[in-house]
């Protein structure tokens, strides 16, 4: 099943029956919960309404991890099982990965300063969430930094893989340190700590974001695609008029 | 026992990764102290403070402790173990309670009196309206922001 949906064609042909339908949820999911967490929730005991730049940046700070994490195992299956649709879905995940941990970086500091009285303080969790944004972007300026793209992207693949180590880092910086940062609210052993009013349209926000990003990966994997193809004909072609040149001469 | 080529980059990678994951787990132990945001009056009162050291004080606002004189503004933050006096003159953050989490940036003085030129509102992860927070204050159930 998995291999048969794995051949670059017919992933393709799927993918883009899906993708219509991932949009119209996405449109709809952003529809309820923005409406939902930024006006209709009650302001909360103690932040008052700045409770409301959670429903922001909470799900950005699952995606920025989320999205790495599946950067992370394509990477794996690019590099055990030299699949090019994993190499480019690796590739194609990282702008939208560097995206959400760029507007959770910003959404948290706009809440730190109200809240905390400071837009930035280097704890554990806030740093070790500005170097998985670093990590995005040298696995970006990797990619692209060898004359080989097939070359680029295995190094990157590679280089991916040890930058996945960061990734626990940033869950457990609140367990492991104390931090200016609170601890975890909802993926915790004893059940959010979040009043189920204030809780579902955080979820209806974190399902919108996923999806998001699976409708944005396709929509990137087909331009890394077409682009993988654009540079194999150019090359071919130039072979061909340097041979015709040749056999001219 | 001859592997095939998949077979042995699965093994290289796996091997690979899960020594990289022992080595975090290494630095992430080692660093504990030194990564920590801020220290507890208790570790603070252990330390043999150098002069002019700068620290950064974190703990609860001990209940009936808070006092204000002009711009000037005294509490105590404690971590239910031992408790320090903080003497401050910036401008408090909104979420600055007697009860609720802080962290104060600053140096010990002569007499053992925390002076901080910066003060930091601690969060907890405890999301609520107000209406619920009344209700199980009235409930007699409240968990959050009691103190110790």
């Amino acid at each position: 099943m998995i291999t048969r949906f794995a051949q670059p064609a017919r992933f393709f042909a799927l993918a883009d029956r899906i993708a219509p339908w991932l949009w119209g949820l996405v449109v709809i999911g952003l529809g309820v919960g923005l409406v939902w967490g930024l006006v209709i929730v009650e302001p909360d005991y103690q932040q008052g309404e700045t409770v409301r730049i959670m429903y922001i940046h909470v799900p950005s700070a699952w995606m920025a991890m989320f999205v790495y994490a599946s950067m992370a195992v394509a990477s794996f299956v690019a590099l055990v099982w030299r699949h090019p649709l994993a190499e480019i879905a690796a590739v194609a995940s990282a702008p939208i990965g560097a995206a959400f941990t760029f507007c959770s970086l910003v959404t948290g500091s706009l809440w730190g300063k109200p809240m905390w009285g400071t837009y930035w303080e280097w704890d554990g969790r806030m740093t070790s969430v500005l170097i998985l944004f670093f990590i995005y972007m040298a696995y970006m300026a990797l990619v692209h930094a060898f004359e080989d793209p097939a070359q680029g992207r295995r190094i990157a693949s590679i280089f991916a893989l040890v930058g996945a180590l960061i990734l626990p880092v940033i869950k457990f910086s609140v367990d492991w340190w104390n931090t200016l940062h609170q601890a975890s609210s909802v993926f915790r052993m004893d059940g959010p700590t979040i009043e189920a009013s204030l809780l579902w349209p955080l979820l209806v926000m974190g399902i919108t974001f996923q999806l998001l990003y699976f409708a944005l990966l396709i929509l990137r994997m087909r331009s890394e695609m077409a682009a993988v193809r654009l540079r194999s004909a150019r090359l071919s072609l130039m072979r061909r008029s340097q041979t015709a040149e040749a056999v001219a001469s | 026992m001859a592997y095939s080529r998949k077979s042995q980059r699965l093994l290289f990678i796996s091997v690979g990764l899960g020594l990289a994951v022992i080595a975090v787990i290494f630095m992430a132990l080692a660093f504990s102290s030194t990564a920590a945001f801020f220290k507890t009056p208790s570790e603070l009162q252990q330390e043999t403070a150098a002069d002019g050291q700068r620290y950064r004080l974190g703990g609860l606002v001990e209940t009936g402790t808070v006092v204000k004189q002009g711009t000037q503004t005294d509490f105590s933050v404690t971590d239910c173990e031992a408790s320090l006096l903080v003497r401050t003159n910036v401008i408090l953050p909104d979420l600055f309670r007697e009860g609720q989490g802080v962290v104060a940036e600053g140096q010990l003085d002569a007499q053992g009196v925390f002076v901080a030129d910066k003060v930091l509102a601690k969060h907890d992860e405890n999301y609520m309206p107000k209406d619920v927070a009344d209700k199980l204050k009235e409930q007699g159930v409240w968990q959050g922001g009691g103190g110790c």
